[in-house]
């Protein structure tokens, strides 16, 4: 290819930034128990919880930032954030969309997510969040005749008391890590989804982020329980608009998975990387477990990740409920000054437990990318089983791949296997697409979107067909 | 624990080297210097605590709590020696709890333009010349121990082969551990320089009296210069309640080839790094090894292969059998670095359980910076394949025993590598030993060995015939 053509491509803007100039109510940057308070009572939240926060909060204080990941930034000024900042009257909530604040609606135009036609052809409900606080739930009738509760997390405070506080950090407790610590003490809204026993969600449930005020971090917090023999599929997708500041964001999503339930977590975020030199991106600290705690019950993670300066993230399952299952589809690409390290854990305690893992890692450009993951098998976790495959493709001669698998294994009845390759683009592939007169830039789309077959077919449907896109989209210019 | 009169772990083992620096004599400044310097460093890191890294999964607190002396004799029961020593024909330098014990070693058999001595007498000889290259490998920052060793180190073995020198037999350094009325610790020191196209096998053989409870800390390294061939065996079959802690790091030039065996039976406590570094286009090295550990063992290999040039290669497998309340930990790492393109990766560990209380934590790493590079690595952990199992009792094989033979045929894939058909044959009779309480293989070698008898007698003698 052409250097020059090369040099446009890589020059590329990012498509999907721009901002939308929406007045925030936003408190001054700065981290202290009056904050945390200001966003416990802005939210309307009880006095336990505030506590909980706060608890969270005094645990965090004590906390150092973590620094065996295999990522390089500067250290993140925590007083020069501001933690809260909403929609202008975040009481007055739309009822349908068209209530909904034109610019919104423009905004999702803009990302290419029509959110009413998508929402009525694709029969997807959205709980669309925009900066923090939910805007509009769509659907909401119908899941309610399913029983299904799906609403953002603070209404969850109000409206479902009990079962916020028998579940809420069951999973990721205040003081699992320093992010998970924050975002216990400041998080301002996210999601929450129960489906009841016995029921099959309906629908599939999805939430757009979308991250904007300037100098905001965000910090969602998400918690899915699924009751005995339910079932539900969740999507999260994330884009957001081109700034220069860095913007945090510590997010933390905990799924509980009862008897012979199943949840499916799909994910495809495309936050701002940064420009050239690596400026301005999303730091994405998060984190996700779920645990398994009955029998039989199931839990899948999906991700594609092409976005953020700094990814930091590790999908887990603990593995509890006897025959209990996990799994962990990921295709992580970076380009440009991008930095990964992501991974999963698998803690196998229960019987007959199984786990899959399938990660898929591209870097190019000036990326790092590293996959970490942990696979641990408990004395009890008899005949437990898991299966690991990471692969890394490396295109260009400026980035790097790493791999850290750690497996823990003290069961003699459990079979685990690990695999993993890295390589580059086979040049007699690429000979073979180009001799039929396919374009190089095709050609490596074609053998890349090959490359994360099995992690794409995981997806739902809409999914695979926009992270295919995404992935084209993030490796344009990569190749030469 | 901050009571101030107490010591702390670092300042008593120091204060060992002190006592000693009492009685030894008069030495050149670099050494004394250089053992001033390595022990303020091992007194500021101090004995590495699970919360490091590279420690993670070892607890060094039986070394750090234990109290050691150190050995000033090399007196051995002759007839215990040459029960213990391999039954090979070689050049060999034997060391009783690190003491060089001369009446133990024969150097005859060494071709010109080689030479295997004990550290002390290299340093007589020309101390400059070994102090030029001792440590350029491992420093002091290499890890705790490697500091501690550089304080301590007084014997040790120096091998060297001029350009173009092959040495046919083995090179053989014997550690012989001995149970005494305490415990005693050695630091021994092995530096092996191959010169251009030369070749040589070394064999590092740990062994001793089954009751000693010693403490033995090595640091080894070896300079591989073009085109030389250097195969490396470390034979550990050390008494069940001996802590040993070893490093060799390997320093590798054009088209040269480093082979190790890394084959641990024995030890309360091992931990062994090994480290490769492929500085020029060619280079190749090839990592074996086998852990087979009972009771309440811990083995713990660290590995690492940096490719710096490229057009390197490397090629690794581990494999562990874990029985009773072992642990075995493996953490095999390669990085390739920036611009070292064409270069072949393969590492794989696989592990055996034959307990539940038995732990394997695996962890194999790769760190790639450039891309044109073909990089695998496989890592599994199971249990017998019962179809293999059912196979052998369908030819009216016993269960146990076809368990014994299939825990050996895992083995055997590393096993079949290795040259030295003593070594092979030693491990395997010492595996197969270890197994009857569980396999019943007892009856099995003997019957093997009567076989071979019979096989010999009948071809009177002579297997080349």
């Amino acid at each position: 290819m052409a250097t020059e053509e090369m040099e446009q491509l890589v020059r590329r803007e990012y498509t999907q930034g721009f901002v939308t100039d929406i007045e925030s109510d936003t408190v001054p940057p700065g981290l202290d128990e009056s904050v945390i308070a200001f966003i416990s009572q802005k939210k309307g939240e009880p006095q336990w919880m505030l506590d909980w926060r706060l608890e969270a909060y005094h645990q965090w204080l004590k906390m150092k930032t973590p620094s065996w990941a295999h990522l390089d930034y500067p250290p993140i000024d925590y007083q020069a954030i501001s933690y809260y900042s909403a929609p202008k009257k975040p009481e007055d909530r739309p009822q349908s969309l068209d209530e909904v604040d034109p610019k919104l609606l423009e905004t999702y135009e803009k990302l290419g997510i029509p959110l009413h036609e998508r929402a009525a052809l694709a029969g997807v409900a959205v709980d669309a969040v925009f900066d923090s606080v939910s805007v509009t739930t769509t659907f909401k009738e119908k899941l309610a005749e399913a029983g299904v509760i799906f609403c953002s997390i603070s209404e969850a405070i109000r409206d479902y008391p009990e079962l916020v506080k028998q579940y809420l950090g069951s999973v990721v407790p205040q003081g699992d890590n320093y992010f998970a610590a924050l975002n216990s003490a400041v998080f301002t809204d996210g999601s929450f989804v129960y489906v009841p026993e016995g029921v099959t969600c309906p629908m599939e449930l999805s939430t757009y982020f979308r991250i904007n005020a300037a100098n905001t971090g965000q910090f969602e917090r998400t918690l899915i329980v699924c009751d005995k023999r339910a079932q539900v599929s969740y999507l999260e997708g994330c884009t957001a608009p081109q700034r220069d500041e860095n913007q945090l964001h510590a997010a933390v999503v905990e799924l509980v998975a009862l008897e012979d339930a199943y949840i499916k977590y799909s994910t495809v975020q495309n936050w701002y990387p940064g420009d050239e030199d690596g400026k301005g991106g999303i730091y994405n600290f998060v984190t996700k477990r779920a645990d398994c705690r009955g029998d039989r019950s199931k839990v899948s993670w999906t991700q594609v990740e092409t976005g953020s300066a700094i990814t930091w993230k590790y999908p887990s399952c603990m593995l509890r409920g006897k025959d209990s299952v996990g799994e962990f589809y990921s295709v992580a690409v970076t380009n440009g000054r991008q930095q990964a390290d992501t991974g999963t854990k698998m803690i196998h305690i229960g019987e007959n437990t199984k786990s899959t893992i399938v990660s898929k890692g591209i870097a190019a450009g000036r990326s790092d990318q590293a996959y970490r993951g942990l696979v641990k098998i408990g004395p009890r976790a008899k005949r437990a089983r898991n299966f690991t495959q990471c692969d890394s493709l490396l295109i260009g001669d400026r980035c790097g791949a790493h791999t850290f698998p750690y497996q823990e294994i003290g069961n003699s009845t459990a079979t685990v296997e690990h695999e993993a390759t890295t390589s580059k683009i086979g040049e007699d592939q690429l000979f073979y697409c180009r001799q039929r007169g396919i374009s190089e830039e095709d050609a490596v789309n074609m053998i890349v979107n090959g490359f994360c077959k099995d992690v794409f077919q995981e997806l739902p449907m809409e999914f695979a067909v926009e992270a295919e896109a995404l992935l084209n989209v993030t490796l344009e210019g990569a190749v030469g | 624990m901050s009571d101030k009169t107490q010591p702390s772990a670092e300042q008593r083992f120091l204060e060992k080297l002190k006592a000693r620096e009492a009685v030894r004599g008069a030495e050149p400044t670099w050494i004394a210097a250089r053992r001033q310097a390595a022990a303020a460093r091992f007194e500021a890191i101090g004995f590495p605590g699970r919360r490091v890294e590279q420690w993670k999964y070892t607890d060094v607190r039986r070394i750090r709590d234990g109290e050691f002396a150190l050995a000033d004799d090399a007196d051995f029961s002759p007839a215990q020696a040459a029960a213990l020593t391999l039954p090979i024909e070689a050049i060999r330098l034997s060391f009783v709890d690190g003491v060089f014990a001369p009446e133990l070693s024969d150097t005859g058999a060494l071709p010109a333009g080689a030479s295997v001595e004990p550290l002390t007498r290299a340093l007589a000889d020309n101390h400059e010349a070994v102090g030029a290259v001792l440590g350029r490998l491992t420093g002091v920052e290499f890890s705790p121990f490697a500091a501690l060793n550089t304080a301590f180190a007084e014997e040790g073995a120096v091998i060297r082969l001029a350009p173009g020198t092959v040495v046919e037999t083995p090179i053989l350094l014997q550690f012989l551990s001995r149970a005494g009325e305490r415990p005693v610790m050695s630091h021994p020191r092995v530096l092996i320089q191959a010169g251009a196209r030369s070749q040589a096998t070394v064999l590092e053989h740990y062994v001793g009296d089954p009751t000693a409870a010693n403490f033995t800390n090595v640091v080894a390294e070896a300079i591989l210069e073009r085109g030389a061939l250097l195969t490396h065996y470390t034979l550990q079959e050390s008494p069940l309640d001996d802590l040993l802690v070893r490093s060799l790091q390997v320093e590798q030039g054009r088209d040269s080839r480093f082979t190790s065996f890394t084959v641990n039976l024995g030890g309360a406590l091992v931990r062994n790094d090994l480290v490769a570094d492929l500085n020029a286009q060619g280079a190749e090295a090839n990592y074996y090894g086998l852990f087979f550990a009972q009771g309440r063992q811990h083995v713990d290999n660290h590995t690492l292969v940096n490719h710096n040039a490229p057009l390197t290669f490397s090629n690794e497998n581990y494999k562990g059998v874990l029985d009773d309340r072992a642990r075995g930990v493996f953490n095999g790492k390669v990085v390739v670095k920036r611009d070292s393109q064409q270069i072949e990766a393969h590492q794989s560990n696989a592990n055996l359980l034959l307990s539940d209380r038995a732990e394997i934590d695996t962890k194999p790493e790769l760190e790639i910076y450039a891309d044109d590079v073909k990089c695998s690595h496989g890592a599994t952990t199971g249990q017998l394949d019962e179809d293999a199992v059912f196979a052998l009792r369908a030819r009216g094989i016993d269960a146990q025993t076809a368990r014994g033979l299939l825990t050996l045929a895992f083995a055997g894939e590393v096993m079949e590598k290795v040259e030295l058909d003593a070594v092979a044959e030693r491990v395997e009779l010492t595996v197969a030993g270890k197994l009857p309480e569980r396999f019943n293989l007892g009856g099995l070698v003997e019957a093997a060995l009567l076989d071979e008898q019979a096989f010999e007698e009948a071809s009177g003698h002579d297997r080349n015939d």
